[in-house]
């Protein structure tokens, strides 16, 4: 966008203060905002790393797309996994209000240099999975998700609540699903159980690190970017899922899973954060097909791209010709 | 590098919602021209009825007030007092005003 008026900058000190009262009055800050560097850094990393989740997290459920068991099925999977190319639009979208380029957020992802959600490395087994990455991993993301609705930066906070609406579906379909297999043969209840055992821990992770080793955290939470601790998110999704695994008739893989009525939240065992890290630094079971199947839409796109763009050009000059004449 | 993307021009999208509403702005998209960014922002912003119109401009063709909310160019409005209905006394017992 281009300024037409520009009123003289106020000193840097009182563009500090005007957004720290902005902040503390939970008001939003907008893109054309003075904002401190920190704060635009901080969210293009977190927006990006948010929208490359959802670019490659088509690619697991989008595996079982042509496999899917009915008509019905394969519909829903459709609807979903455009869902969440949608959902990285967005994110797109509103990394590009703080001076982020979409082309160079691209190439960050394909090169390795940006970072996505642990959980999309790990594979899709069965087509119970693609109902346990509804259950789990789409209810994971609503406990992320819901909170950021409220964050500090209006552009991330508004793409939130799309986001939100369209997820309580993702989490819907998966648990539907569960419920069909689990009334359908002891093999598929044994299916569902078995991506039940794969998916918990991983989906315990997503929330990231324990807070005492999240040494962003703090900064954020005073920017107001995030509204809660991993460890809460954390605990949230734990005491939402075990109700739901009750009545779907499922275990999940915690011994040390038990009702805690002093603290009124449900203890439970300590993720294997080596593994975390391991997956985060390349060494997970899809870190490699994941990122190689980007790489090649990016590269077999691009005929595409050069195609549209060199017909926007003819119609163009086509029209100037016309105006001309 | 993706030289070839780069060419694409970003677009805001503007949706209204139903009849009687106006259109709101609901974020942006790259295309490489208007008909490609139009059938885009109907599959982006509008895959559950999230609309009934669409409008999408260049963003380098909006031209915009300065960037910060309280500024001077907004003081005019704020100092004419004159033009809330609030402004004006009018005793309790006079009928529909």
């Amino acid at each position: 966008m281009t300024t037409s008026l520009s009123a003289e900058a106020p000193p840097p000190g009182h563009l500090q203060e005007h957004f720290d009262a902005t902040i503390s009055r939970d008001q939003r800050i907008e893109p054309r905002d003075w904002m401190p560097d920190g704060y635009r850094k901080t969210l293009v990393r977190q927006i990006a790393q948010h929208a490359h989740s959802e670019i490659i997290g088509m690619q697991p459920e989008g595996e079982w797309i042509t496999k899917a068991p009915s008509l019905r099925r394969k519909a829903i999977l459709f609807a979903k996994v455009q869902d969440e190319a949608g959902h990285g639009l967005y994110l797109y979208s509103a990394a590009e209000t703080l001076g982020a380029d979409r082309a160079d957020l691209t190439d960050r992802l394909i090169e390795g240099r940006q970072k996505y959600s642990s959980i999309f490395n790990y594979p899709t087994m069965s087509f119970a999975d693609v109902g346990v990455i509804g259950w789990f991993v789409d209810g994971a993301a609503i406990c992320n998700q819901v909170p950021l609705c409220r964050s500090s930066y209006g552009p991330y906070a508004r793409a939130m609540v799309r986001i939100c609406k369209e997820e309580s579906f993702h989490q819907r379909q998966g648990y539907e699903l569960l419920m069909t297999m689990m009334r359908g043969t002891e093999a598929q209840r044994e299916m569902v159980q078995d991506a039940v055992n794969r998916w918990w821990w991983p989906s315990l992770m997503m929330f990231g690190p324990p807070d005492d080793s999240s040494p962003n955290s703090a900064q954020s939470m005073a920017w107001k970017i995030k509204r809660h601790s991993n460890d809460e998110l954390r605990q949230r999704f734990v005491d939402m899922t075990v109700p739901q695994a009750d009545k779907l008739g499922v275990t999940l893989p915690d011994p040390d899973l038990r009702w805690n009525a002093e603290r009124g939240h449900h203890d439970f065992g300590t993720p294997d954060w080596d593994e975390l890290m391991r997956v985060i630094k390349g060494g997970g079971p899809c870190n490699d097909q994941r990122m190689q199947r980007r790489r090649s839409a990016h590269e077999e796109g691009a005929w595409v791209r050069e195609a549209a763009t060199a017909h926007a050009a003819k119609q163009a000059a086509r029209a100037e010709k016309g105006a001309v004449a | 590098m993706s030289a070839d993307k780069q060419d694409w021009p970003l677009y805001e999208v503007f949706v209204r919602g139903k009849r009687g509403l106006n259109h709101v702005h609901v974020g942006s998209l790259h295309a490489a021209d208007d008909r490609m960014a139009l059938t885009h922002a109907r599959d982006l912003y509008t895959r559950r009825n999230e609309g009934v119109s669409i409008w999408v401009v260049r963003s380098e063709h909006i031209a915009a007030s300065t960037r910060d909310e309280k500024d001077p160019f907004f003081a005019p409005s704020a100092d004419k007092v004159y033009r809330h209905p609030t402004f004006y006394d009018i005793p309790d017992d006079v009928p529909h005003i």
